[in-house]
C-alpha cells in the first residue's frame, strides 16, 4: 500500500497525521470541571451554593475538631490544655471524655473483669452468621471468620480474660470454624445453638438452664418428626404440648441436678448492669433475629384464606404500626405488671426485646407482604400445579423469591429497629446515646460536655447502620438471578 | 332406582375435622380463635384483679378534674384552672401541629434533595448523598438532642439583644430573633380589624374567614377555568393561555383584603426578660420540628429519587415522539407514573413522622404524650386509662392516614388482568 | 436477674408465674423470694441518688434503700435500682415495678389517697425555691414577672409554680424538662432565667456547677415539700416495715447509736429503748415478719439518719446542706421517731 501512496500527487496527504491532543478545554481536569460543575448558569449557581455550604461547615467545625484533646482527666483540665496550646479563647473538642469513659460507653456497668464475655458473645455472632450470610463466597467467609476470630481473641486477651477462658475460647472458635468449613450443613445447627450460648455468656449463671430450654425445642421437634407422618396437624399440637410440659415440669429440677453433677457456671450479671453499646447490640441482634421469622408468619397470616387468622393478623399489625414505639415501651416497662398475675418478675431487657421485636415484626410483615404480592401469579399457580401443599409451596417456591425481592425493605427495617434501641432510655435503661451521656455529664469532671458524646455515639451508629445497608446492596447483587 | 351418594358426599364424621381439608381450616380457625380469646380474657381478668387489689377502678372521671399545670405552647386558650380533658386536647393539637408542619417541610426538603441528588453537578450530588446517608443511618433521638444542644448552647440568650451595642442582632430585617429559649418571629397585626365571632373561649377573626372564603372561591374558579380550557382544546386543538387569569384570581383578592384590613407584620420587641409583641416559638417546638424535618427529609429524598428513576426513559421519549412539550410531558406522562411509586411510601413516612413526634419527651415539648401520657397521668395516677386513651388516639390518627393512603392506592392502581 | 426467671418467662410466662409465686399483695414474701429489693430512685441527682462510673449508686435516698435491703434481706447490696423520672415514678410503684419508691417525692393528699400510694414518713423536710444567675439582678421571687422558668414535669413543683404565679398575678413562661440533667443544661445555657425545684435539689445542682458563686438561691420558699419514701397502698405490713426502718434510723441518731458503736451498744447498752431497737430485748422484728436484728442491720448499712445526712448531703459534702428543719426534735428540728415499744 505504501507504494501506491508514494505515487500519488503532491497535494494529497500520504500518511496519517499523528493525532493532536484535544483542546485544553476538552481534556483533563478542566473538562471534568466544566462538565460536572459549571455546565450552565444553574449548575454554576449550585456549585457556588455547595461550596458555600462546605465552607460554612468546615469553618465552624474545623477549628473545633482540630483543637481536640485526647488526654485529660476532666473538662476543666481539658479546657486548660486547649487554652495553653492554642491560645486563650480557642475552643476545642474534649475527646478525652471518650477515652476516659470508654468502658462505660461500650459496656455500661458490666463488671470490668467480665468484659471478655460480651466480646466473645459478639465475636461468636460472626461465626454463627458466616454460614448464613457469606455462604456463597468462600473467600469473603474465610476473611470474616479469620478476622472475627483473631480480633475477638486479641480484644478479650487485652481486656484481661483469664487464661482458662482464653484457651476455651480458642478451642471453641477453631472447632466451630472447622465445622463451618468442612460440614456447612451441620454448622447451621451450631448457628441455631448460638443464641443460647450468647445468653449464657452475657447473663452468666448455670449453662444447664439454657441447655434444658434447648432440649425442650429438640424434644418438640423430635416428637413432631416421629408423629408428623401419621397424625399431621395433631403431631404439631402434640409437639408443643410435650415441649411445654418439659419446660414447666422437668427442665428446672433436671437443670439443678445436672448442675450438681457438673457445675458449668459463670458469674451471673444482672440486667441493670447492662448499658452502652452492649445493651444496644444485645437488644438489636435479638430483635433482628426474632422479628424476621415472626414477620414472615404474620405476612403469611395476613395473606391467608382463613378469615379469622387474617383478621387477627390485620388487627395485630395495624395496632402495632399505629402507636409510637415509646408508648409500647412504656406499657412494657410500667403497665405490664398489671396484665400479669401478682408477683410475676419479668426481666426488663427481655420485655424491651419482646416489644422491639413485635414492633419490628409488624413492619417486617408489611415489607414481606409487599414481596409476596409482587410475585407473579404464575408462581403460585405453578406451585399448585406441581401438587405441593401450602407449606411446601411457601417453603420451596414462594418465600425464597418473595424474601429476595424484599431484602432492601427487610434490611431497612433492621436498621430502623437498631436505631430505635436508643429509645430504651425512656424506660430507665442505660442506652449509649442519652442515658450514658447524661450520667457522665452529671459527674463533676465532665459537666458541660455536650457535643463529644453525641459525635462519638453517632459515628458508631453510622458505621453499623451504614455497614448493614451496604451489605444489603451486596446481597441484592449476589442474589440477582435475572440476566439483564 | 338407587340413589348413589358414596364417595362424593360421605357422611360427616368427627375425624374429618382433622383430616378433611374442607373442615380442617375451620377447626384450625376455631382453635386459634379460642386460644386468642382465652389469652385476652386472662390478661383482662388479671388487670381487673390487680387494679381492684390496689383499690383502683377504671374510670375516666379524671379527665374532668382541674389540671393545675401550665403548658408552654397552646393553640387554643388554656390555663391551669382548665380540665385535664382540655389539657389533652392542647397536647393533641400540639402533636398535630408539629406533625403537619413537619410533613410539609420534610416533603419540600425531600423533593429538593431527591432531585438534586440526581443532578449532573458532581459537588451537589455528592453533598446530597452525604446528607441522606448521614441522616438515615443515625438515630432520630440523636438529631433531636443535637438540635436541642445547638439551640440552647449556640443561640444567644434574649438579653444579648439588649442595649446600645447588643451582642446579637436580629436577622431578616430585624424580624426574627433566635434565642436559646424561643425563636421570636413577627406576628400579624391589623390596622383595621373586622372583629371576631366568639365560639366559647376561642374567637375566629372575620378576617380569617374572609381569606378562607376568597381562597376557596379562587380555587373553584381555577377549576372551572381549567375545565373550560380543556373543552376548548378538545374542540379546537388549541389550548387557550390561562395561567395569568388563574394567577390573578388568587392574587388580586388576597392583595385587596390585605390592603382593606391593613395587614402588616409586627416585629418582636425585647421587653422585660423576654421578647413581646411577636410570636415566641418555643424552642422545644422548633427543635422537634427541625429534627423531624431533617430526618424524615432524608428518607423522602430517597423515595423521590427512586420514584423518578422508576419511570423509564422510553416513556419520556415516547411522549416527545408524540410531540408533547417537555412541561406537558412532565405533567402528563412522567409525574403520574412517578407519583404512583412515590406516594405510598411517602405517606408511610408521614405516619412515621407523626409517631416519631412522640419523641417530644426528649425536649419537653408538651404534645399528647407530654400532657395526657405525662403530667396528667402522673398527677392523677390513672396510668391504665391514660395510656389506653393515648394509644387509642395515636391509633386513630394513623388509621386515618392509612385510610387516605388506601384511597389513593385504589385510585391509581394498575388494573391487573 | 435470676436465670430461672428469665427462661421461665421465655418459655411460659403465664403458668410459671401464677403457680410459683406468692399470694396477692404480700410484698415482703415476694421480696424475700426474689432475694432482691427493687428500689425506685432518681435518674441522677447528685447527693440524693446517682450512679458513679462503675454503676454503684449512692446518695441520701439510696441510703434508705440500702437500709431497707439490710433489714429485710440481711444484705445492703441486694438491691436493683430502677431509675425513674418524675413522670414514671408513681406508675412504676403502683404497677409493682418497684417495691419501694425512695425518690425525693412530696407527700400530698392526692398522692396519698387517690394515687393509692402510702407515704411512710418524711425523710427530708423541703420547700420549693428558685435559683437565678447573680448578674440577673433579681433578689426576690416577686421580681420574676415575665421570666422563663425551667421546671421538671410531673412534679408538685409544676403545680406550685402555677399556683404561686397566679396568686401573685404574675406571668411566666415554663420550659419543661424531664430530668435534673436537662434542667442543668438548659439553665446553664441561659435557656431559662430561673430554675425551680426543691431547695435541696437546687443546692445540689448549684454545688455541682463550676462557678457556684455566680448563682443565688432566692429567699422565697413557695411551698412545703415533705419528701418521703412511698410504698403501694394496701400492703400494710410492708408499709410498717418501711416506716419503722425509717424511724429506726432517726431514733438511732436520737439515742446516739452509730454504725461504729452499734455492736458494742447492742451488748452493753442499758437504755431499754436502745435494747428494744437493737433487738437485745423484746423481739419487735417478729411483729413485722422480720428477725430481731433487722433494725441493727438497717443502721449498720449506712449509719443512722445523721450519719447518712452528713455523708451524702451534709455540710461537709459539696452539696453543703444544713440540717435546719431536718435536725432532731431535741435540736429544734422536725425529725421525731415514734417510740419503739
Amino acid at each position: 500500500m505504501s507504494e501506491t501512496h508514494s505515487e500519488t500527487v503532491a497535494y494529497v496527504r500520504e500518511t496519517m497525521l499523528p493525532p493532536e491532543p484535544p483542546p485544553l478545554a476538552e481534556s483533563g481536569a478542566i473538562k471534568w470541571l466544566r462538565e460536572n460543575l459549571f455546565s450552565g448558569p444553574l449548575n454554576i449557581a449550585l456549585t457556588f451554593v455547595g461550596l458555600g455550604i462546605v465552607w460554612l461547615i468546615l469553618s465552624t467545625v474545623g477549628p473545633w475538631l482540630s483543637h481536640s484533646v485526647w488526654n485529660a482527666g476532666s473538662m476543666a483540665e481539658c479546657r486548660q490544655i486547649i487554652a495553653e496550646t492554642w491560645g486563650q479563647g480557642a475552643s476545642g473538642a474534649c475527646f478525652a471524655l471518650i477515652k476516659h469513659r470508654w468502658n462505660q460507653f461500650m459496656f455500661g456497668f458490666y463488671p470490668q473483669v467480665l468484659y471478655w464475655r460480651p466480646v466473645l458473645a459478639f465475636g461468636l455472632l460472626f461465626l454463627a452468621l458466616a454460614p448464613v450470610l457469606f455462604s456463597e463466597s468462600a473467600k469473603a467467609r474465610r476473611i470474616v471468620l479469620g478476622l472475627s476470630m483473631v480480633l475477638t481473641f486479641v480484644i478479650a486477651a487485652l481486656l484481661g480474660a483469664p487464661v482458662a477462658a482464653l484457651l476455651g475460647m480458642a478451642v471453641l472458635m477453631l472447632a466451630w470454624a472447622a465445622l463451618i468449613e468442612t460440614r456447612p450443613q451441620w454448622s447451621l445447627l451450631a448457628s441455631l445453638v448460638y443464641p443460647f450460648i450468647a445468653v449464657w455468656l452475657l447473663w452468666g449463671g448455670s449453662l444447664w438452664s439454657e441447655a434444658m430450654v434447648l432440649a425442650g425445642f429438640g424434644l418438640g421437634f423430635a416428637v413432631w418428626r416421629v408423629l408428623a407422618a401419621r397424625f399431621g396437624l395433631l403431631a404439631f399440637a402434640l409437639a408443643v404440648v410435650v415441649a411445654a410440659a418439659w419446660w414447666l415440669l422437668l427442665s428446672g429440677p433436671l437443670a439443678s441436678a445436672l448442675a450438681g453433677v457438673l457445675p458449668l457456671r459463670l458469674r451471673p450479671v444482672s440486667s441493670d448492669q447492662f448499658g452502652g453499646f452492649v445493651l444496644s447490640i444485645t437488644i438489636g441482634v435479638a430483635g433482628i433475629a426474632l422479628s424476621l421469622p415472626l414477620g414472615v408468619i404474620l405476612a403469611l397470616a395476613r395473606r391467608s384464606d382463613l378469615p379469622v387468622i387474617k383478621l387477627l393478623a390485620v388487627m395485630f399489625i395495624e395496632f402495632i404500626r399505629g402507636v409510637p414505639l415509646i408508648t409500647l415501651l412504656f406499657v412494657a416497662s410500667l403497665l405490664l405488671n398489671y396484665f400479669l398475675p401478682p408477683g410475676t418478675n419479668f426481666d426488663i431487657i427481655l420485655r424491651v426485646i419482646i416489644m422491639v421485636t413485635l414492633f419490628a415484626a409488624a413492619y417486617m410483615a408489611e415489607v414481606i407482604r409487599g414481596g409476596l404480592a409482587a410475585l407473579p401469579k404464575g408462581q403460585y399457580e405453578a406451585a399448585d400445579a406441581l401438587g405441593l401443599d401450602y407449606w411446601k409451596a411457601q417453603r420451596l417456591i414462594i418465600l425464597p423469591q418473595a424474601l429476595k425481592i424484599s431484602i432492601p425493605g427487610i434490611v431497612s427495617t433492621f436498621i430502623g429497629m437498631f436505631k430505635d434501641t436508643t429509645l430504651v432510655v425512656f424506660v430507665g435503661l442505660f442506652d449509649p446515646l442519652k442515658a450514658m451521656a447524661d450520667t457522665i455529664r452529671a459527674s463533676f469532671e465532665w459537666k458541660g460536655a455536650y457535643w463529644e458524646p453525641y459525635i462519638f455515639v453517632g459515628a458508631i451508629f453510622f458505621i453499623l447502620c451504614f455497614g448493614m445497608s451496604r451489605y444489603s446492596m451486596y446481597l441484592e447483587r449476589r442474589l440477582k438471578r435475572d440476566h439483564r | 332406582m338407587v340413589t348413589y351418594t358414596g364417595a362424593d358426599n360421605p357422611p360427616f364424621r368427627l375425624s374429618m375435622l382433622i383430616y378433611d381439608r374442607r373442615y380442617r381450616s375451620l377447626t384450625l380457625q376455631a382453635i386459634v380463635f379460642i386460644l386468642v380469646m382465652l389469652a385476652a380474657s386472662w390478661l383482662i381478668d388479671n388487670t381487673l384483679r390487680n387494679l381492684s387489689a390496689m383499690g383502683k377502678t377504671l374510670s375516666f372521671d379524671f379527665l374532668f378534674r382541674r389540671a393545675g399545670y401550665d403548658i408552654p405552647q397552646q393553640l387554643i386558650p388554656y390555663n391551669s384552672d382548665d380540665t385535664h380533658l382540655r389539657a389533652t386536647v392542647i397536647g393533641l393539637l400540639n402533636t398535630l401541629l408539629v406533625s403537619i408542619l413537619g410533613c410539609i417541610a420534610a416533603t419540600i426538603l425531600g423533593v429538593i434533595v431527591g432531585v438534586l441528588r440526581l443532578s449532573s453537578n458532581w459537588l451537589i450530588a455528592r453533598l446530597m448523598t452525604v446528607y441522606v446517608e448521614v441522616f438515615r443511618n443515625i438515630p432520630l433521638l440523636l438529631w433531636i438532642l443535637v438540635c436541642l444542644a445547638i439551640f440552647t448552647e449556640v443561640m444567644p440568650p434574649p438579653n444579648a439583644y439588649r442595649g446600645e451595642n447588643p451582642a446579637a442582632n436580629m436577622i431578616l430585617f430585624d424580624m426574627i430573633a433566635p434565642t436559646n429559649r424561643y425563636t421570636a418571629i413577627p406576628s400579624i397585626g391589623m390596622t383595621n380589624p373586622p372583629g371576631t365571632i366568639s365560639l366559647g373561649r376561642e374567637g375566629i377573626s372575620w378576617a380569617f374567614i374572609a381569606f378562607a372564603v376568597v381562597i376557596a372561591a379562587a380555587w373553584t374558579g381555577w377549576r372551572v377555568l381549567r375545565n373550560w380550557a380543556q373543552r376548548v382544546q378538545d374542540r379546537t386543538g388549541k389550548r387557550p393561555r390561562t395561567w395569568w387569569i388563574s394567577l390573578a384570581m388568587f392574587v388580586v383578592p388576597v392583595l385587596f383584603l390585605t390592603w382593606y384590613f391593613g395587614l402588616h407584620l409586627v416585629p418582636p420587641v425585647l421587653r422585660g426578660f423576654n421578647f413581646a409583641d411577636g410570636i415566641n416559638l418555643d424552642n422545644a417546638f422548633v427543635v422537634l420540628w427541625l429534627a423531624l424535618t431533617l430526618y424524615t427529609g432524608a428518607f423522602i429524598a430517597e423515595i423521590v429519587r427512586a420514584g423518578i428513576l422508576a419511570v423509564s426513559r422510553g416513556q419520556t421519549e415516547a411522549a416527545f415522539a408524540l410531540g408533547l412539550r417537555p412541561r406537558r410531558t412532565m405533567s402528563l406522562v412522567v409525574l403520574p407514573q412517578a407519583l404512583r411509586v412515590i406516594v405510598p411510601p411517602l405517606i408511610s413516612q408521614y405516619l412515621n413522622l407523626t409517631k416519631n413526634s412522640s419523641l417530644a419527651i426528649a425536649v419537653g415539648y408538651m404534645d399528647l404524650r407530654g400532657t395526657l401520657g405525662g403530667t396528667t397521668l402522673n398527677q392523677t395516677g390513672r396510668e391504665m386509662e391514660a395510656m389506653v386513651l393515648m394509644m387509642g388516639i395515636y391509633l386513630a390518627l394513623s388509621l386515618i392516614i392509612s385510610a387516605g393512603m388506601n384511597i389513593f392506592n385504589s385510585r391509581v392502581k394498575l388494573k391487573e388482568r | 436477674m435470676k436465670k430461672s426467671v428469665f427462661f421461665g418467662s421465655v418459655t411460659a410466662v403465664a403458668l410459671a408465674a401464677s403457680g410459683a409465686l406468692a399470694a396477692e399483695g404480700d410484698t415482703l414474701k415476694e421480696v424475700k423470694a426474689r432475694g432482691v429489693l427493687n428500689c425506685g430512685v432518681n435518674t441522677g441527682l447528685i447527693g440524693f441518688a446517682a450512679p458513679d462510673a462503675n454503676g454503684n449508686w449512692s446518695g441520701f435516698d439510696v441510703a434508705f434503700c440500702k437500709a431497707m435491703a439490710a433489714a429485710v434481706l440481711g444484705d445492703a447490696t441486694k438491691i436493683k435500682y430502677v431509675p425513674t423520672t418524675g413522670q414514671t415514678r408513681f406508675t412504676a410503684l403502683s404497677s409493682g415495678e418497684v417495691d419501694l419508691l425512695a425518690r425525693n417525692s412530696t407527700w400530698t393528699f392526692q398522692r396519698d389517697t387517690d394515687l393509692k400510694l402510702d407515704f411512710i414518713g418524711v425523710n427530708y423536710y423541703d420547700g420549693q425555691g428558685f435559683m437565678v444567675r447573680k448578674d440577673l439582678g433579681v433578689s426576690s421571687a416577686k421580681e420574676l414577672n415575665g421570666a422563663t422558668i425551667c421546671i421538671q414535669t410531673g412534679t408538685t413543683t409544676e403545680l406550685n409554680l402555677a399556683d404561686y404565679f397566679k396568686a401573685n398575678n404574675m406571668d411566666y413562661q415554663p420550659v419543661n424538662i424531664d430530668s435534673n440533667a436537662e434542667g442543668e443544661q438548659q439553665y446553664m445555657a441561659g435557656a431559662c432565667d430561673a430554675y425551680t425545684t426543691d431547695a435541696s435539689g437546687l443546692a445540689a445542682t448549684r454545688a455541682s456547677f463550676a462557678d457556684p458563686e455566680n448563682h443565688i438561691i432566692l429567699p422565697e420558699i413557695i411551698s412545703k415539700e415533705p419528701l418521703g419514701p412511698a410504698v403501694r397502698h394496701g400492703d400494710n405490713n410492708w408499709g410498717d416495715i418501711a416506716r419503722w426502718t425509717l424511724y429506726a434510723l432517726i431514733a438511732a441518731e436520737e439515742y446516739g447509736v452509730t454504725s461504729a458503736n452499734i455492736d458494742e451498744l447492742a451488748k452493753s447498752s442499758q437504755n431499754p429503748e436502745v435494747q428494744r431497737l437493737l433487738g437485745t430485748t423484746d423481739d419487735l422484728g417478729k411483729m413485722i415478719g422480720l428477725d430481731a436484728e433487722w433494725a441493727k442491720r438497717a443502721i449498720k448499712a449506712g449509719g443512722n439518719y445523721g450519719e447518712i445526712f452528713a455523708a451524702t448531703i451534709g455540710e461537709q459534702t459539696p452539696i453543703g446542706l444544713a440540717r435546719g428543719l431536718n435536725a432532731q426534735w431535741t435540736q429544734g428540728g422536725l425529725m421525731y421517731a415514734m417510740p419503739f415499744r
